[in-house]
């Protein structure tokens, strides 16, 4: 790994931090049952880098990032008002602001760069991404949100427990899910806003959904869960960094979701909880030898 | 026919058959699945053009069809092994598509097919890429596409109407009365993938899903009844289409963007206003 | 004696764990019986695998004597009420009418006669008034009545019925427990998963008592015994002496 430039150095930092933020947040998100949420608001999240680099007539990193930032949120509260307001359910409303805001930006995009000295090439990676041409900056961005997740996580970790499997209880016992609603609300709309540099809109709820899934394999165990989803997460950043550097100009954001998504169908095959092969022998042994009474206590999962 | 009148004719086109199909799509909880596909279809797209070289519009369909339907097994499978159904819908389609782009990058060079263009749509090419029919003449060839499309819809959906009203309310009971709801459910993401990828070329990826959700939302909002709620939606996709392309006119943007924000606002005003469901309606009718 | 339904060895599972275990029994013409037995034990996982909503790990099945599959249209299914979306935009004889759809047919649109039986399932279970209601204005009680319209109107032989008691007002109980007692009396058989151990004696002539596999089934006289209630819940209910009503 010695002759990889300083560039991609950067690059292989950033990839991998995100990774783990993106792991930890997404596990969040799996067990609020909101996988597709950060897709939605990573489309969200177009109008606001765009009128964010309008305001300033400069690309800016941190102003657009912000604007990115607060279109996101916004697109969150609607797609709450929409859900509690109207018999209009949760998917649809996801699917209204996803594809309405990211018009509005794409709108907003093309007139933009038409004005004297738009910048297309810019504002349009974050589209696709563009983790091969991150520099400093972006690593310390990394940095501090990926640090900014750990601390949020390990802070707060039973109470997150707590709060994702029984909100309710939860409530009852004197946790505000309003308070861990926001926070874990920032924290998902931060990780989307640094990853969408990275490895583009699209692809960036790959990785909040997939890392997370393929921790599930292995352990029942919350806090565990999280590690692995973190080490996941950073592995696929990694991994499809390398690739794409050694690999002369391919583009890292899908090689970063097919690393993740090879870490996925190993897990799906071999996990150790529930993977294909484990329920296959446990399914044999089943057969062979009946089952006893399940004790009262045993209820049925409803599904994950 | 002028260039103006082509292109909105195209639009109410794909307003048409994507509001139509909307509506089943958001009754039967389907809405994410769209936005799935929409994106799955861009790697049918690409192995079909990697195995036959040609960008005809019979391969594209039959290779968005074949990505429909694999995103539909693969997010059942997925589904039926445990994992939520929003995150087996996020993990099929992110890597599907992924590799669909990497395809692109590596195998397909220049050949018109840039993501770009896929993901946004072109509408302002397609007046130009005609075909000759008999009688009529010149005629784009999008044109012909999204007619034929909206004609087959339309005809599946009437003659199978109550079918596709039982499986989305009540499948289990649809089941039990001998209506094979596992066959319907792939017949509707195929009619999905088709639609989507009949309206690729003219709006892009995003955009179809717009047009597939929100023009049928917004009359989910007015009314209580599925044939009206068809209706309903149809109109909004049609007006959706005409106001997004003169604001785009005025504005100087892009037409697909716009068209995709007008439904937004179609539906905004609809969630506001709806005699029936909107939030002011609701606001009067609580006691003083 | 021919038996209306005949379940042999049946097991099967969900997710990880056996929720039924060779569970064997016979069903007589003319039966109203209560399924009962803990949560867990398997008494909806029973009626979707024998509706074939479920897979099977092993058993065998028959219907009046032959396969579910030839014996559909003499079947009907009363689901528990939240397996549906209430916001669907539909009338309460539009949710009648689909019991309907198996009849009519491929490319067929209902007709007339449909209508007017569909009406009359309403009127048996008293709401003939709100066939024109869209279905979430109805209350609880309500949309169960329109769900057992919608099963009589299927004018089936043999009748599932998951919970149908779950959340609904006293005369609503009373009128399904009338019309149960009713399609009795004409000839069918009834088969509810039941939840209030109170009613059992009152409201069904056999039981059938589950906890993944048959502890007990017979008339309900000799079957629901006080032994057999705390074979099925493991003692985890406080038997209180005489229970009333």
């Amino acid at each position: 790994m010695m002759d990889l430039s300083h560039n991609a150095q950067w690059v292989l930092m950033s990839t991998l931090l995100l990774g783990m933020a993106a792991g930890i947040i997404g596990s969040f998100a799996y067990w609020k049952r909101q996988s597709l949420m950060s897709d939605a608001l990573s489309h969200a999240a177009l109008p606001g880098v765009v009128i964010g680099y309008a305001v300033i007539g400069a690309k800016l990193l941190p102003v657009m990032l912000a604007g990115a930032a607060a279109s996101a949120f916004a697109g969150s509260l609607l797609i709450q008002w929409i859900r509690s307001s109207s018999r209009v359910k949760e998917d649809t409303a996801m699917g209204i602001i996803l594809s309405v805001f990211y018009g509005f930006g794409i709108m907003m995009l093309t007139i933009v760069t038409r004005m004297p000295g738009g910048n297309q090439s810019g504002l349009d990676s974050f589209i696709v991404g563009q983790a091969a041409s991150m520099v400093r900056q972006d690593v310390m961005i990394m940095t501090g949100v990926a640090l900014l997740v750990l601390l949020v996580a390990i802070v707060a970790f039973k109470e997150w427990k707590l709060f994702l499997f029984d909100p309710q209880f939860a409530r009852g016992a004197g946790l505000s899910s309003r308070l861990m609603d926001a926070v874990y609300l920032t924290v998902l709309v931060l990780v989307i806003v640094a990853g969408i540099q990275a490895v583009g809109v699209i692809l960036m709820a790959a990785l909040l959904i997939i890392p997370s899934v393929s921790a599930r394999y292995w352990t029942d165990h919350f806090g565990r869960m999280l590690i692995l989803s973190a080490l996941f997460g950073g592995a696929a950043g990694m991994g499809g960094t390398l690739i794409s550097v050694y690999g002369e100009g391919l583009p890292t954001g899908p090689f970063i979701v097919i690393a993740a998504f090879a870490l996925f169908a190993v897990s799906l095959v071999f996990g150790a909880k529930k993977g294909l092969v484990h329920t296959f022998l446990t399914q044999k042994a089943q057969k062979k030898h009946g089952m006893k009474l399940i004790p009262q206590q045993q209820l049925l999962e409803k599904g994950n | 026919m002028s260039y103006t009148g082509w292109i909105l004719l195209t639009a109410s086109l794909v307003g048409l058959s994507c509001s139509v199909i909307g509506v089943l799509l958001i009754l039967r909880r389907m809405a994410m699945m769209a936005d799935a596909i929409s994106h799955t279809v861009l790697l049918g797209i690409v192995v079909a053009f990697l195995v036959t070289r040609q960008l005809a519009g019979v391969h594209m369909l039959v290779g968005a069809i074949m990505a429909g339907l694999l995103t539909a097994v693969l997010v059942q499978w997925l589904h039926s092994r445990g994992v939520q159904q929003e995150a087996s819908i996020g993990i099929v389609f992110t890597t599907l598509f992924a590799v669909g782009v990497v395809l692109i990058a590596t195998k397909v060079g220049n050949a018109h097919l840039d993501v770009q263009h896929s993901l946004m749509g072109e509408i302002t090419f397609i007046p130009w890429e005609t075909i000759h029919l008999p009688w009529i003449g010149s005629v784009p060839e999008a044109v012909v596409m999204l007619t034929l499309v909206l004609i087959f819809i339309v005809a599946v959906i009437i003659a199978f109407y109550k079918e596709w009203k039982i499986t989305s309310f009540d499948p289990a009971l649809a089941a039990s009365l001998g209506i094979p709801v596992v066959l319907m459910h792939y017949m509707f993401m195929s009619l999905v993938s088709v639609t989507t990828v009949a309206a690729f070329d003219a709006v892009g990826a995003i955009l179809v899903v717009a047009m597939l959700i929100t023009p049928a939302a917004a009359a989910y909002l007015w009314t209580d009844r599925l044939s009206v709620m068809f209706v309903l939606s149809a109109i909004f996709g049609v007006l959706s289409a005409f106001a997004g392309y003169y604001a785009a006119v005025w504005l100087d943007t892009s037409i697909s963007g716009s068209m995709a924000f007008a439904t937004g606002v179609v539906f905004m005003i609809s969630f506001l206003c709806s005699p029936k469901h909107g939030i002011l309606a609701k606001r009067k009718i609580k006691p003083a | 004696m021919n038996s209306v339904l005949s379940v042999q060895g049946l097991s099967a599972s969900y997710r990880k764990y056996q929720v039924l275990d060779r569970v064997s029994f016979e069903i007589q013409p003319g039966t109203l019986t209560g399924i009962i037995g803990p949560n867990g034990a398997g008494k909806s996982t029973l009626l979707k695998t024998l509706l074939e909503l479920h897979p099977k790990l092993t058993g065998a099945v028959s219907f009046f004597g032959t396969s579910y599959k030839k014996a559909k249209n003499r079947v009907g299914y009363v689901p528990q009420r939240g397996s549906v979306d209430w916001d669907f935009p539909t009338d309460a004889l539009d949710v009648v009418m689909m019991g309907l759809y198996g009849r009519i047919g491929w490319l067929r649109w209902p007709g007339r006669t449909h209508r007017q039986l569909a009406l009359e399932a309403l009127d048996k279970m008293g709401m003939a008034d709100y066939a024109g209601r869209q279905i979430s204005q109805l209350s609880g009680g309500q949309q169960q009545r329109v769900f057992l319209a919608r099963a009589l109107v299927q004018d089936a032989d043999l009748y599932f019925l998951d919970e149908p008691l779950a959340g609904v007002d006293a005369a609503t109980e009373r009128a399904i427990m009338n019309t149960l007692q009713v399609l009795k009396e004409n000839g069918k058989t009834v088969m509810v998963v039941h939840h209030d151990l109170q009613t059992v004696e009152d409201y069904f002539d056999h039981v059938l008592m589950l906890n993944r596999s048959v502890i007990a089934h017979g008339p309900t006289d000799a079957a629901f015994t006080k032994e057999n209630m705390i074979r099925t819940y493991g003692g985890a209910i406080r038997w209180m002496g005489e229970m009333s009503g």
